[in-house]
């Protein structure tokens, strides 16, 4: 997985609420055995119109993606963070997230940051009022402040997903350092429920 | 101290905690599909790794299979990225293993989520997992069942655990008797018009009430297929005897006097009555009509004798531009009743209204009758070929045909479109499935979500019909 640390960059308003994965990557594009490929995809049937966000030349290379109430409802794909990932995005702040889509991101090295529905709403109007608007997200501090520190907000995020984000690590790794465990775990399971197995 | 059923179900697969809560959640069903397991394996295989525990695993292929054409063999797979996809879980499943498989024509293949019941493959006190967010709905049998992505199916299948917080606890009861006509299709959509598609965000949600106890496990299956509509990762229901009724000598099902140990077990697979929940929601059941959803969100749903609501009347701007752009998308006016709304097409099918008594209360209303003329295609897609042959041997089948639907094989189908079954820009169809996103059932295509009995009168009557006046 890659490393997260700080990222710097532009940043591009979706200001729709319940954003599904259905939407972030329509099934027309999951046919793929592939992880990689996605990007055309992304916001399929969206980007179809010429108004969409993502069509606008003032946010072309966005890196930052700002988005309303339960983003990523919906369909457990992990296409949806693939796609925005393969697009060029590495983060995603809204005031919610779907709960699959929540973990599927941090599984990719892409950092979805939960932020105040106030505080996303002034991030909305800091971006209407400034094209160009950029956002610097620091994991090690959790925080999100605009580039001249004008602007500095805090983020909560697990220690457990900060510290393999940070250090870009294998989760599966991870837990087989405790096969151990799982193993006399599933001893006993298997010891004291034998029909589960 | 008392637990709730989650609480039960979560303290007996736990294996290991981090000081921060996160957990490794030991799984005991690995459900596995098509779609979402070709780059899981491929990551066990570029990383040399082997399946932690290949009986864990039981694998269909359901999301992109064809409904027709069973006859030519793979060959009747058209789109070749479908085919693909087939043809690598089956190299996959060769390869690596399973507890068992029903591949893409097998006379026991289906959705995953309606075979995994059906085999007695899902048990109560289980953990399940599949890489598909309908999981839920193993919830049913209480089961803690969470849909997972990729990444984690390719950790489940590597370490028999997912990496996993615990969540919150939610009750939701369901106290008193459905009205006739009233299904758990509308008492779920109910309960989501009610807390919201976010309404369970972060939350194990367990329904109950004498409603909940009072429905079959088809019916529960139901409700908890669409607990993921209301945001929970996990819907679940405490066991009773209809779920040991349900089981009792299914082919995975434990027999004898280990099934004896184990119905004694699963008995205690309940909350105790004392147990606190961090949130509760009550519904009078009584209240309950039979609903259809207007909009691009499963929580955009009323009541079948209300009309479309109007955006104007919505105080929160954010909800009112999302209604405003629903409405669009739908084509329909505000205060246009439900009732006038015309369709183009019907869906029976899914993993949420495709098992046997759904096909059943389907055929009651349609028996006898034929589909309206402005009705272009109406089709019934069985959720597994056992349910198929079911309602064949109960004459279902003519009884759909004779009306004029289509009798199809079984698979996801036009749940999503991933397989040629899918809507056309503009049309508007009667969906007993789950999600009426934009664009789910095929680009431009819209859908109404509506309970088996309501999607066959609307068959046939051309509209949206209130079935407690169907005679
Ligand atoms: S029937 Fe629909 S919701 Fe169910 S598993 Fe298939 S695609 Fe998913």
């Amino acid at each position: 997985m890659d490393k997260f640390t700080v990222l710097t960059g532009l940043v591009v308003p979706l200001d729709r609420a319940n954003v599904d994965t259905d939407q972030i990557i329509p099934k027309e594009y999951l046919s793929s055995i592939k992880r990689t490929g996605f990007a055309q995809g992304l916001f399929g049937a969206w980007r179809r119109d010429p108004e969409f966000v993502l069509n606008q030349p003032r946010y072309k290379g966005a890196t930052i993606l700002l988005a309303r109430r339960n983003f990523g409802c919906g369909s457990s794909r992990e296409h949806a963070p693939w796609a925005l990932m393969d697009y060029g995005f590495r983060c995603v702040i809204a005031p919610s997230f779907g709960d699959i889509f929540f973990t599927n991101s941090f599984k990719n090295g892409f950092l979805p940051v939960v932020l105040s529905e106030a505080e996303v709403e002034r991030l909305f109007h800091e971006c209407a009022a400034f094209p160009g608007f950029q956002l610097r997200i620091d994991l090690e501090r959790q925080s999100v402040s605009s580039v001249d520190g004008s602007l500095a907000m805090r983020f909560d995020i697990d220690p457990f997903r900060k510290h393999c984000l940070l250090n870009g690590l294998d989760e599966i790794g991870l837990t087989l350092s405790h096969a151990d465990k799982i193993r006399a775990f599933e001893a006993q399971r298997k010891a004291q429920y034998p029909w589960y197995f | 101290m008392a637990k709730t059923l989650y609480d039960k179900l979560w303290d007996s697969h736990v294996v290991h905690v981090e000081p921060d809560g996160t957990a490794l959640l030991y799984i005991d069903r690995h459900l596995v599909h098509e779609v979402t397991s070709a780059q899981a394996y491929e990551g066990l295989r570029a990383a040399g790794r082997k399946p932690w525990r290949v009986d864990s695993v039981v694998a269909t292929a359901d999301h992109n299979t064809p409904t027709t054409n069973w006859e030519e063999g793979i060959a009747g797979v058209r789109d070749p990225f479908a085919r693909l996809q087939i043809e690598t879980l089956d190299a996959n499943i060769g390869e690596f293993g399973a507890k068992v498989y029903f591949p893409y024509l097998d006379k026991r293949q289906g959705i995953v989520h309606v075979i995994g019941p059906e085999q007695g493959a899902t048990l109560p006190g289980m953990t399940v997992v599949c890489g598909d967010s309908h999981t839920s709905t193993h919830g049913a049998f209480a089961c803690l069942a969470h849909g997972v992505g990729t990444s984690e199916v390719e950790h489940v299948l590597a370490t028999q655990c997912l990496v996993t917080r615990k969540m919150k606890n939610m009750r939701v009861n369901v106290e008193g008797p459905l009205a006739r006509g009233v299904t758990p299709k509308d008492v779920v959509l109910a309960i989501i018009g009610r807390i919201g598609t976010a309404g369970g965000t972060g939350y194990a949600v367990e329904f109950a009430g004498s409603a909940i106890r009072a429905m079959s496990m088809e019916g529960r299956m139901t409700v908890c297929n669409m607990a993921i509509e209301a945001g929970a990762r996990a819907g679940m229901v405490a066991v009773d005897d209809s779920t040991l009724e349900y089981l009792n000598g299914r082919p995975f099902a434990p027999k004898g006097a280990e099934w004896e140990r184990a119905a004694a077990y699963w008995r205690g697979l309940r909350s105790d009555l004392d147990a606190k929940f961090d949130r509760e929601v009550t519904l009078d059941a009584r209240e309950i009509k039979p609903h259809v959803t207007w909009g691009t969100s499963p929580e955009m749903v009323v009541p079948v004798d209300a009309a479309v609501p109007d955006p104007d009347r919505e105080k929160d701007g954010l909800r009112r531009e999302g209604m405003e752009r629903a409405l669009q998308y739908m084509g329909l006016k505000p205060r246009t009743p439900i009732t006038d709304i015309r369709i183009d097409k019907v869906f029976i099918g899914s993993c949420t209204n495709s098992r046997i008594e759904d096909l059943r209360a389907a055929a009651a209303v349609v028996k006898g009758r034929r589909i309206a003329s402005n009705v272009r295609l109406a089709m019934v897609v069985p959720g597994s070929g056992l349910v198929k042959q079911q309602a064949e041997r109960e004459g279902l089948d003519r009884v759909f045909r004779e009306a004029g639907f289509e009798w199809r094989e079984p698979g996801c189908s036009m749940c999503l479109g991933m397989n040629p079954d899918r809507l056309e820009a503009g049309e508007r169809c009667a969906s007993t499935s789950n999600r009426n996103f934009e664009g789910r059932q095929g680009v431009g295509g819209r859908t109404h979500l509506v309970s088996p009995a309501m999607a066959a009168a609307a068959a046939i009557a051309g509209h949206f019909v209130d079935i407690r006046r169907w005679s």
